[in-house]
C-alpha cells in the first residue's frame, strides 16, 4: 500500500517541479518584454547595429603609425598604473589581513565588534570605487593619492570579506586545536591561520590585482593620472589609433598579470 | 590525589539546549576512562569544559589543584599546556610538515613573539624527533600533513598531544573517522602512553565494544547526565540499553550474537 502512495507523491514532486520551471520561464519572458517596453529598448534594432559597429571600430580603432610612435608613452604609463595597483592591493591586504581577524568567527574578540568589522567592510566594498575616486577628489584633487584611496577602499572591503570567508573555512579546526595546547592569539595566527589560508588569500590577492589595474584606467580618467588619462587624452583628441593602442596594452597587461597568478598559484597550492 | 574531579557541573548552550546536568565524577591520576553515550549526550562537552575550549554554566572543574572555569587567560594557558587534546578530525595544520605540527605542542611553552616565528630549541626539535620515531612516522616527518592517511594524521595528532609533556589527554572520538586495522593502532598507541607515560587519558568513544576492551573504567552519559560509572568489565548489558536509550536487538554491537 505504501508503495502505490509514496509512487503519487513522487509524481505529485516531479510535476509540481515542471510546473516551477515553466512559471520561473514565463514569468522572466514576461518580465523582459514589460521592462523593455518601458525603456523602449529594441533588441532587434540593438542586433542589427552590431555589424555597422563592428566596421566603425575596425576603420577608427585599428592603431596607427603614429599611434605606435607613442608606444613607449603609453607603456611608461602602463608601468606605472600597474605598480600602483600592485602596491595599492598588498598594502590593502595586509590591512585587510588584520581586520579580518576581528571579523572572523574562530579568531574574533567579541560578537559586536565582528559584526561592526563586517559592516565597515560591507560599506567599503558596496561604494563603487569611481565614486570614491569622485568624493576623494575634493580632498586630494587630482592627484595619483585619489587614485590609490579609491581603489585602496574597495579592495580593502572586498578582501577583508573574503579572508573572513578563508579563514572560517579553513582554519577554523586547526585553530582549536592549537588554543587547546595552550598556544597565544597571536602563535595561532602565525603558526595556523596563515599557513592554512595563506594559498586561497594570495590567489585573493592576484584576482584583485588583475580587477585594480582595469579600474584604475576608469579612475585615472577621472584623476587625471595613469594609463586613464592618457586614453582620456587621445580620445578627447580623436586620436582614435592611439586610444585603442592603450586599450590593447591593457589587456596585455592583464593577460600577463593573469598568467604570472596562475603560475604562482601553481606553485603555492 | 585526584588529577581531576568534576562538581555538579552543568552546561547550557544559549540558554536552551541542555548539554550536561548535574554531572559529577572524580578522575585519578593514570586512569584510562571512556566515556559512551549516544551523539549529543554530552561527550564532547565534558572533555571541552576541561580544558575550556567550552565554559561550565554551572559547577566547578578541579584539575591539578586548580579550579578551571575561575582562571584567568594566562593560568587557563598554563592549565592548557598540561592538557594534550586529540580530534576526531585530526585538527591539523594540513598546509604545513609534519614535524611542524608535532612542534606546535610546545607553543603554550613557549614565548608569544618565538611561537609566532615559529622559533624551537635543538632540544625541542630532538624531542620531537623521538616522538616521531616512537609512533613511527620518522619517514614522513617533512612531508605535508595533507599527504598522509587518518592514521598517519591521527598518529601526528598524538605526537603534537604528547609533545606538550601533558599529564592529561583528552581524546575526542579518536578513532571514529578511521577504518578497524588504524583504529587498533591508535588505540595501542593511546593505552602505551598511558601505561609507559602515567599520563592519564579520558577518550569519547562510540564503539562500545572498543571501550570495554581498552579502558578500566567506563562513564556512560545519556542526555547529559551520567547514568553509569564503574569498572569496565562489570558494564551490564542492561545499562547499554539504558545509556543508548534502546531495545535489544537495536544496536550494531547486538547484531554479532
Amino acid at each position: 500500500m505504501w508503495k502505490a502512495e509514496s509512487a503519487g507523491m513522487r509524481v505529485n514532486v516531479f510535476t509540481r517541479r515542471k510546473r516551477l520551471y515553466t512559471f520561473t520561464l514565463l514569468g522572466m519572458v514576461v518580465f523582459y518584454v514589460l521592462a523593455a517596453a518601458v525603456v523602449e529598448f529594441n533588441a532587434l534594432e540593438g542586433f542589427t547595429a552590431l555589424p555597422r559597429a563592428v566596421s566603425w571600430i575596425v576603420s577608427n580603432l585599428v592603431p596607427t603609425e603614429k599611434a605606435f610612435a607613442r608606444l613607449p608613452k603609453i607603456l611608461g604609463k602602463l608601468l606605472e598604473t600597474t605598480l600602483l595597483s600592485i602596491s595599492v592591493t598588498v598594502t590593502a591586504a595586509v590591512c585587510a589581513f588584520f581586520f579580518s581577524l576581528l571579523g572572523s568567527k574562530t579568531t574574533r574578540v567579541s560578537g559586536a565588534l565582528s559584526s561592526a568589522v563586517r559592516m565597515v567592510a560591507a560599506f567599503f566594498r558596496n561604494v563603487p570605487d569611481v565614486v570614491w575616486a569622485m568624493l576623494l577628489l575634493f580632498s586630494f584633487g587630482q592627484n595619483i593619492l585619489t587614485g590609490f584611496f579609491a581603489l585602496f577602499f574597495t579592495t580593502f572591503g572586498m578582501l577583508t570579506r573574503t579572508f573572513i570567508e578563508t579563514i572560517d573555512e579553513v582554519s577554523a579546526s586547526c585553530t582549536e586545536a592549537l588554543y587547546a595546547t595552550g598556544a597565544t592569539t597571536m602563535q595561532t595566527v602565525f603558526q595556523a591561520i596563515i599557513p592554512s589560508t595563506m594559498a586561497e588569500n594570495v590567489t585573493w590577492v592576484l584576482f584583485m590585482i588583475e580587477t585594480n589595474i582595469r579600474s584604475s584606467t576608469l579612475i585615472g580618467m577621472l584623476t587625471a593620472t595613469g594609463i586613464g588619462y592618457l586614453f582620456d587624452l587621445y580620445y578627447k583628441r580623436l586620436d582614435y589609433g592611439s586610444a585603442s593602442l592603450v586599450v590593447l596594452s591593457i589587456v596585455a597587461a592583464v593577460l600577463l598579470i593573469e598568467t604570472i597568478s596562475s603560475r604562482i598559484r601553481k606553485v603555492i597550492l | 590525589m585526584s588529577i581531576l574531579a568534576f562538581h555538579h557541573v552543568s552546561k547550557t548552550y544559549d540558554q536552551k539546549s541542555i548539554a550536561l546536568q548535574d554531572v559529577s565524577f572524580t578522575v585519578e591520576e593514570g586512569e584510562f576512562v571512556s566515556i559512551i553515550g549516544p551523539s549529543g549526550s554530552g561527550k564532547s562537552t565534558i572533555l571541552r569544559c576541561i580544558n575550556r575550549l567550552v565554559d561550565a554554566t554551572q559547577g566547578t572543574i578541579v584539575f591539578d589543584g586548580l579550579d578551571v572555569t575561575k582562571l584567568g587567560k594566562r593560568d587557563l594557558r598554563r592549565v592548557r599546556t598540561k592538557t594534550g587534546m586529540i580530534f576526531q578530525h585530526y585538527n591539523l595544520v594540513n598546509r604545513l610538515t609534519v614535524i611542524e605540527n608535532v612542534l606546535h605542542g610546545r607553543l603554550g611553552h613557549k614565548s608569544t613573539l618565538s611561537g609566532m616565528a615559529g622559533l624551537y630549541t635543538e632540544a625541542e626539535k630532538e624531542e620531537a624527533f623521538a616522538i616521531l620515531e616512537k609512533l613511527g612516522l620518522t619517514e614522513q616527518a617533512y612531508q605535508r600533513c595533507d599527504e598522509l592517511s587518518g592514521g598517519q594524521k591521527q598518529r601526528v595528532g598524538i605526537a603534537r598531544a604528547i609533545m606538550q609533556k601533558p599529564r592529561l589527554i583528552l581524546c575526542d572520538e579518536p578513532i571514529a573517522s578511521l577504518d578497524p586495522s588504524a583504529s587498533k593502532v591508535i588505540m595501542d598507541h593511546l593505552s602505551n602512553i598511558n601505561q609507559t607515560m602515567n599520563i592519564t587519558c579520558i577518550l569519547n568513544l562510540h564503539q562500545v565494544d572498543v571501550a570495554i576492551k581498552y579502558s578500566q573504567r567506563i562513564i556512560g552519559l545519556t542526555k547529559g547526565r551520567i547514568v553509569y560509572d564503574g569498572p569496565a568489565d562489570a558494564l551490564p548489558q542492561s545499562t547499554i540499553y539504558e545509556i543508548y536509550q534502546s531495545n535489544k536487538g537495536e544496536l550494531i554491537t547486538d547484531v554479532e550474537g
